[in-house]
């Protein structure tokens, strides 16, 4: 027991007098950023993928061009979700952007390996999320002269998403606990703060136990949204 | 109006509509019967092209609408269309399920003409958005439903909804009105507003095309009378003809298990 009360001395010692707490913060922000943006990202993408994928194409050349894209959709899904995200981000920070000369700063890269990453998986919730809506909604749409993309856009992305929402904030809590691996391309998260201070003091019980508490409560508290969502969600069902 | 050729309409291996041919003209009021399963949805909706015909043609207004290179969207414009199970926009207050396609129709309108300077666009549009809330105020006064405007569809009763799906489609200005079974999804104490309502559009002179069960109401609003058999119209004629002088077997039968 007094081992344990001396490492706690040593690990507040260095997270408040020695500005430890300063690292947590950035690392917490980077880590809700990069999986806040990411999802973002991911969702727009993941949408766009989702409306490619059930397109139906009447002319032929359309109908050829859906075929194309759907193609590449699926390239690229099988990509995304076939691959660690670790082996995304390396070959994304150290491959990919060098090639195309552009210089990113890691959270830059994280964000974006992130969303893409994202749009993979949320391509598939979106794409379940439209299958369950009514397809008379779509003909409604159609048979007053909106196009495929306008009636997809305006009344059926909308209600998918509605009927989406627990998913995708599990796909969040996802993103939160994978931002775990940044630091391989040097970017601060939660983890790559509380392993400084570890590191620092050569004393890692501590450190990890309050850096687990940490992701813990905003899995907690992203589940309590998703949920407090859920059943306004389905209040105004109710009444409606 | 609507003229149709030679039209049929495979799903996979399973013939639905074998070589129809006929002409809708303007003003008229064609009624459809016939039993379940024998095509008339998938005639109806082969019309605006919901369903792309197998092979022949749909002639609207001179261009033939089944040919995939015409852009269909500007045709269903002019072709209003109502469902059997309304299909309201659950996601758009009952005002935006009438002025959605108006205004977004008319936006792409104003984006295509050419020298017009930002600001004259947005006004343009700020006038477009106006023009249509009040047309659509107007439809909502003209069923009784003005105080529903901001409410969802959800809140509506059945014969609420279906008045308002048949006033979204009237808000197009549409030539034609295309009605599947409007009133087989009611409760039967809802069926007669919604017919009053398609009996005052017919008394305006729209030209429309009705599936239906209601046989009172075939007799009584159209002025010509389809009887669908097998993927074929079997017999058609005047509702008198129709009703009181079958000529066919089957439409003899189908009447005595319908009229009772
Ligand atoms: N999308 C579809 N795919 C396959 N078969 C269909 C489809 N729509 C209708 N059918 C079939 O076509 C036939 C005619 O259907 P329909 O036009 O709805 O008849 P009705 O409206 O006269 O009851 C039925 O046998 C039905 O099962
Ligand atoms: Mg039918």
């Amino acid at each position: 027991m007094q081992n344990i009360a001396k490492k706690w001395e040593v690990f507040e010692r260095s997270f408040i007098e020695y500005g430890g707490y300063e690292r947590v913060i950035d690392g917490l922000k980077n880590t809700l950023i990069i999986a806040l943006i990411g999802l973002c990202i991911g969702i727009f993408i993941g949408t766009l993928i989702a409306v490619v994928r059930v397109m139906p194409g009447r002319t032929r050349f359309t109908k050829v061009m859906a075929k194309i894209l759907n193609g590449i959709c699926s390239v690229y899904t099988s990509f995304f979700r076939g691959t660690p995200i670790v082996v995304q981000l390396l070959l994304g920070y150290y491959v990919i952007l060098p090639l195309m000369g552009i210089n990113l700063k890691p959270v830059s890269v994280c964000i974006l390996i992130f969303g893409l990453n994202s749009g993979a998986y949320v391509s598939e919730i979106m794409r379940g999320g439209i299958g369950s809506v009514d397809p008379g909604q779509m003909e409604a749409g159609r048979a007053v002269g909106l196009g495929y993309w306008a009636t997809m856009l305006k009344i059926i992305v909308p209600q998918a998403v509605k009927n989406i929402m627990p998913t995708l904030g599990n796909e969040l809590i996802s993103l939160v606990k994978e931002t775990s691996v940044v630091s391989f391309v040097g970017a601060l998260d939660l983890y790559t703060a509380f392993r400084y201070i570890a590191a620092n003091n050569y004393e890692f019980m501590i450190p990890y136990l309050v850096m687990a508490a940490f992701y813990i409560v905003i899995v907690l508290v992203i589940a309590l949204g998703v949920k407090l969502m859920e059943r306004r969600l389905k209040k105004s069902d109710r009444n409606s | 109006m609507i003229e149709i050729v030679d039209l049929v309409k495979n799903f996979g291996e399973l013939n639905v509509l074998n070589h129809i041919t006929d002409t809708i003209n303007e003003g008229e009021k064609v009624a459809i019967i016939g039993p379940s399963g024998s095509g008339k949805s998938t005639y109806l909706r082969c019309l605006n092209c919901l369903e792309d015909p197998t092979s022949g043609s749909i002639i609207f207004e001179g261009e033939d609408i089944a040919d995939p290179k015409v852009n269909i969207n500007v045709h269903r414009q002019h072709i209003g269309m109502v469902f059997q199970q309304f299909n309201l926009f659950n996601n758009k207050t009952v005002l935006d399920n009438i002025t959605l396609a108006p205004i977004h129709i008319g936006k792409k309108n104003i984006k295509k003409q050419k020298g017009l300077s930002l600001k004259q666009r947005q006004e343009s549009i700020k006038q477009l958005k106006l023009e249509a809330k009040e047309n659509a105020l107007n439809l909502l006064r003209r069923i009784g439903l003005e105080d529903k405007a901001d409410v969802y569809p959800s809140t509506l009763s059945g014969g609420q909804k279906q008045r308002v799906a048949i006033v979204r489609a009237l808000a197009m200005n549409p030539k034609v009105m295309l009605f599947d079974e409007p009133t087989s999804a009611l409760d039967p104490e809802m069926v007669g507003e919604v017919l009053d309502l398609i009996k005052d559009l017919a008394n305006d002179g729209m030209t429309m095309v009705i599936v239906t069960h209601e046989m009172g109401f075939a007799r009584e609003v159209a002025s010509r009378v389809l009887f669908m058999d097998g993927g074929v119209i079997a017999e058609q004629g005047t509702p008198e003809e129709i009703f009181e002088h079958p000529k066919c077997d089957r439409l003899r039968e189908f009447l005595s298990k319908v009229v009772k």
